[in-house]
């Protein structure tokens, strides 16, 4: 190139460099204005105007607050006077008749305690809020006449709702319904509800030093139990959505790899001379991955049902292709030399490839394996929630529920903790297998090297 | 060592010892390999007690799905172009879905490794922040975002564009930071010393030694975030997926337009497959000329 530069005059060059420097300032400028031009596109295809109509910020507030607390529900029944105490509302958090949390004092007038100067009777014909630097509130419900509502004097603040058959006071303390059939305050507290024992068992609310007292004195295995089965937050079943969730992507994982290996020799042009089933190998391996999990998913639930294996296979199937690929251009990369060794010492087929040719792919091969074990454990969980099955499973079902928003907030720490630590231990297990002994760590920094990209 | 210890050794002893290290070793791999045939077996039988049909009863009715699907669009073959037109749109949907995820992901990706690497980040003492923040990211499936929004910002492209870009920068910022610390600080020094501010330097310093391989590696992450994009579909989010499970609800009688949906996403998958493994290909080659020239 720099003896056919000498020979331009300067004027050549310099309008050489113009066009270079003018080529340079239409990419530099021309891809950004490209890409912003496309994402002016998207934002008018994808409606993200109408979005605002569209979204719903109250649902995003319940969301949000109910992940990181909780509500307990005092409710009476107006008709027979019975006054029931569970916390969320659930059967699952009922307290038994007769009790409450001890901010209720139950009798003829329930005093009902929010804290703050905060308090609400509920007495035998009117329900009574005090609300400090505003006043009383009292609501008779009468089956007759709905709820007859006396507010103090002045503009009824918005944050009281109230109409002919209800009541709403929505205050930071709490909150007070009162309907012609039932009053009900709810109060609201900070942290999961019963995370580790419901309230009908003996370990319910006892701390952490008298429970290991407890423990030692020959109590765990009865300490454990009731966590195990804690029905509302079911420990025992989300420890096996988790075990699923990683029993897919290990099945799937190693089983691809299993079936992906054989295959791969027939894909290669030098372990395989016949051209038309390397070519009919290779077009398999194309197939399967581009049907795609999805569309596995779909076809293999209809034959197994819903469940782990279902997703299992969906992994297996899908993997190969995406396995059959990546072995086959390792393979065609293997040095002829080792295995050329290995045939002068007399050895027959099979210890060719044994010795051969297996030694020189295994790097390879389980560095892929093992990123793939972690990414699967993702795609796991969304197959999970398409099959049903794992933890993707228990999480679209607390979706669903648009309620348990604390159950939601648990599945996704416990998803996010699982992939971290799949990731980990991959990544340990890698430098274990394939960097631990002489090997230097620099080597995966190395630029020729082939780089495989992972998803 | 190893020489002084082998002097005093005979042949017969050396290979003893020889014999009995490799015997070792096959001992090794054979309880190994028998443990893990074991593992593989066990897991397979949990799998299968924990699935709601079995192995056994099942895979003979692999077949049977796909044939009753192709066996209707078979008999409906005339309505199949109509079909192809009528999804098309949803295929752009999904196609887009998967193109703004991944370039915004892109961005925030190359920003998350900027601030992560050594020499190159605006506040080096945040470096460990931000890496934490991409690995988490990275952790979190794109079916959990895409669900929460959903249900607050309701169905739509939207919320599975948000999802597979906070997923996409996660994974692109970890392997875009590892090509980062491949780049030379030359350039950024020089810039520095003419004044450059710090946009200025990663903008002219840095991303021109990168940009081949982040542009390889983004469209790697396209051809994935095109799966993804359809699974979520599947799940409320709009495009192919959201069509196929219509279709696919419907019972009797629609399969003619399921076959239409696999045909457009299998098709799709495999040419963008093909073209951006073409690409990939030019690109890497191409920067390795342009590096030995």
């Amino acid at each position: 190139m720099s003896t056919f530069a000498t020979e331009l005059s300067i004027g050549e060059l310099k309008a050489e460099a113009d066009r270079l420097f003018s080529r340079k300032r239409l990419t530099n400028f021309g891809l950004p204005a490209l890409v912003l031009v496309y994402l002016i596109y998207v934002y008018f295809a994808f409606d993200v105007p109408g979005l605002a109509g569209r979204a719903n910020l109250e649902n995003g507030k319940t969301l949000v607050s109910d992940s990181y607390s909780y509500k307990t529900h005092i409710e009476r029944d107006n008709r027979t006077g019975e006054i029931a105490a569970a916390i969320e509302g659930e059967r699952k958090g009922a307290y038994p008749d007769g009790e409450a949390p001890d901010w209720v004092a139950l009798g003829e007038t329930t005093v009902i305690d929010l804290e703050d100067g905060h308090v609400v009777r509920f007495g035998p014909e009117t329900v009574e809020y005090d609300i400090p630097g505003y006043g009383t509130i009292r609501a008779t419900p009468t089956r007759a006449a709905g709820v007859q509502a006396e507010m103090p004097d002045g503009v009824v603040p918005e944050w009281i709702n109230v109409s002919k058959n209800r009541l709403t006071v929505t205050t930071d303390a709490g909150r007070l319904t009162v309907t012609r059939n039932r009053s009900e305050v709810f109060r609201y507290f900070t942290g999961w509800e019963l995370f580790w024992f419901t309230l009908d068992s003996p370990y319910y609310g006892q701390s952490f030093p008298e429970l290991a007292w407890r423990a030692a004195s020959g109590e765990a295995g009865a300490i454990f139990n009731d966590f195990w089965t804690n029905k509302m937050w079911r420990h025992q079943d989300v420890a096996w959505a988790i075990f699923e969730t990683i029993l897919m992507a290990f099945l799937g994982t190693l089983g691809a790899a299993m079936v992906a290996l054989p295959l791969a020799f027939l894909a290669t042009r030098n372990f395989n001379p016949m051209k038309s089933i390397r070519f009919a190998t290779r077009r398999v391996f194309d197939f399967v991955r581009g049907v795609d999990a999805l569309i596995w998913t779909v076809v293999l639930a209809r034959a197994f049902g819903p469940g782990p294996l279902t997703g299992a296979f969906a992994i297996l199937v899908t993997d190969t292709g995406t396995f059959g690929k990546i072995f086959s251009e390792a393979l065609e990369n293997v040095d002829q030399k080792q295995i050329e060794g290995v045939q002068s010492t007399g050895a027959n087929a099979t210890q060719r490839y044994r010795f051969g040719v297996i030694p020189q792919v295994t790097p390879v091969l389980l560095s892929q394996l093992l990123y793939f074990l972690e990414s699967n454990t993702r795609s796991a969980t969304v197959i999970g929630a398409i099959t049903g099955g794992g933890i993707g499973l228990l999480l679209t079902q607390a979706i669903i529920t648009q309620k348990d928003w604390e159950e939601v907030a648990y599945y996704i720490i416990l998803i996010i903790l699982m992939v971290m630590l799949m990731d980990w231990f991959s990544g340990w297990l890698r430098k274990r297998l394939i960097q631990g002994g002489t090997r230097k760590k620099r080597r995966s920094r190395d630029p020729n090297r082939k780089r495989f990209l992972l998803p | 060592m190893t020489d002084l210890t082998a002097g005093s050794l005979s042949v017969d002893q050396i290979r003893d010892e020889y014999t009995g290290m490799t015997r070792r070793k096959r001992v090794y791999g054979g309880i190994l390999m028998i443990l893990f045939v074991a593992l593989m077996a066990a897991g397979f039988r949990t799998a299968d007690d924990r699935n709601a049909g079995s192995f056994i009863d099942g895979w003979h009715r692999i077949l049977d799905y796909p044939s009753e699907v192709l066996s209707e669009a078979w008999e409906k073959i005339a309505e199949m172009p109509a079909n192809l037109v009528t999804f098309f749109p949803a295929l752009i949907e999904t196609l887009n879905i998967a193109a703004a995820a991944t370039l915004v992901g892109t961005i925030a990706g190359t920003f998350l490794a900027l601030m992560s690497t050594r020499g190159m980040a605006l506040w080096p003492s945040l470096i460990p922040l931000f890496r934490r923040i991409s690995d988490i990211f990275r952790a979190i499936p794109e079916i959990v975002i895409a669900l929460v929004l959903i249900f607050i910002l309701g169905g739509g492209p939207v919320p599975a564009m948000i999802a597979i870009a906070i997923h996409t920068a996660g994974a692109l910022g970890k392997l875009f930071s590892e090509v980062n610390e491949n780049a030379s600080l030359k350039p950024v020094e020089g810039l520095y010393s003419v004044g450059a501010n710090w946009s200025q330097r990663m903008y002219l310093g840095v991303i021109p030694q990168v940009g081949p391989n982040y542009v390889s590696y983004a469209l790697l992450r396209f051809e994935i975030n095109i799966r993804a994009s359809a699974i979520l579909g599947f799940v409320g989010a709009g495009g192919l997926g959201y069509e196929l499970r219509n279709a696919m609800s419907w019972g009797q009688g629609r399969y003619d337009e399921a076959a239409a949906i696999f045909i457009l996403l299998f098709v799709t998958i495999v040419v963008v497959d093909q073209l951006s493994g073409i690409l990939r290909d030019r690109l890497t080659h191409g920067s390795e000329k342009g590096a030995s020239a």
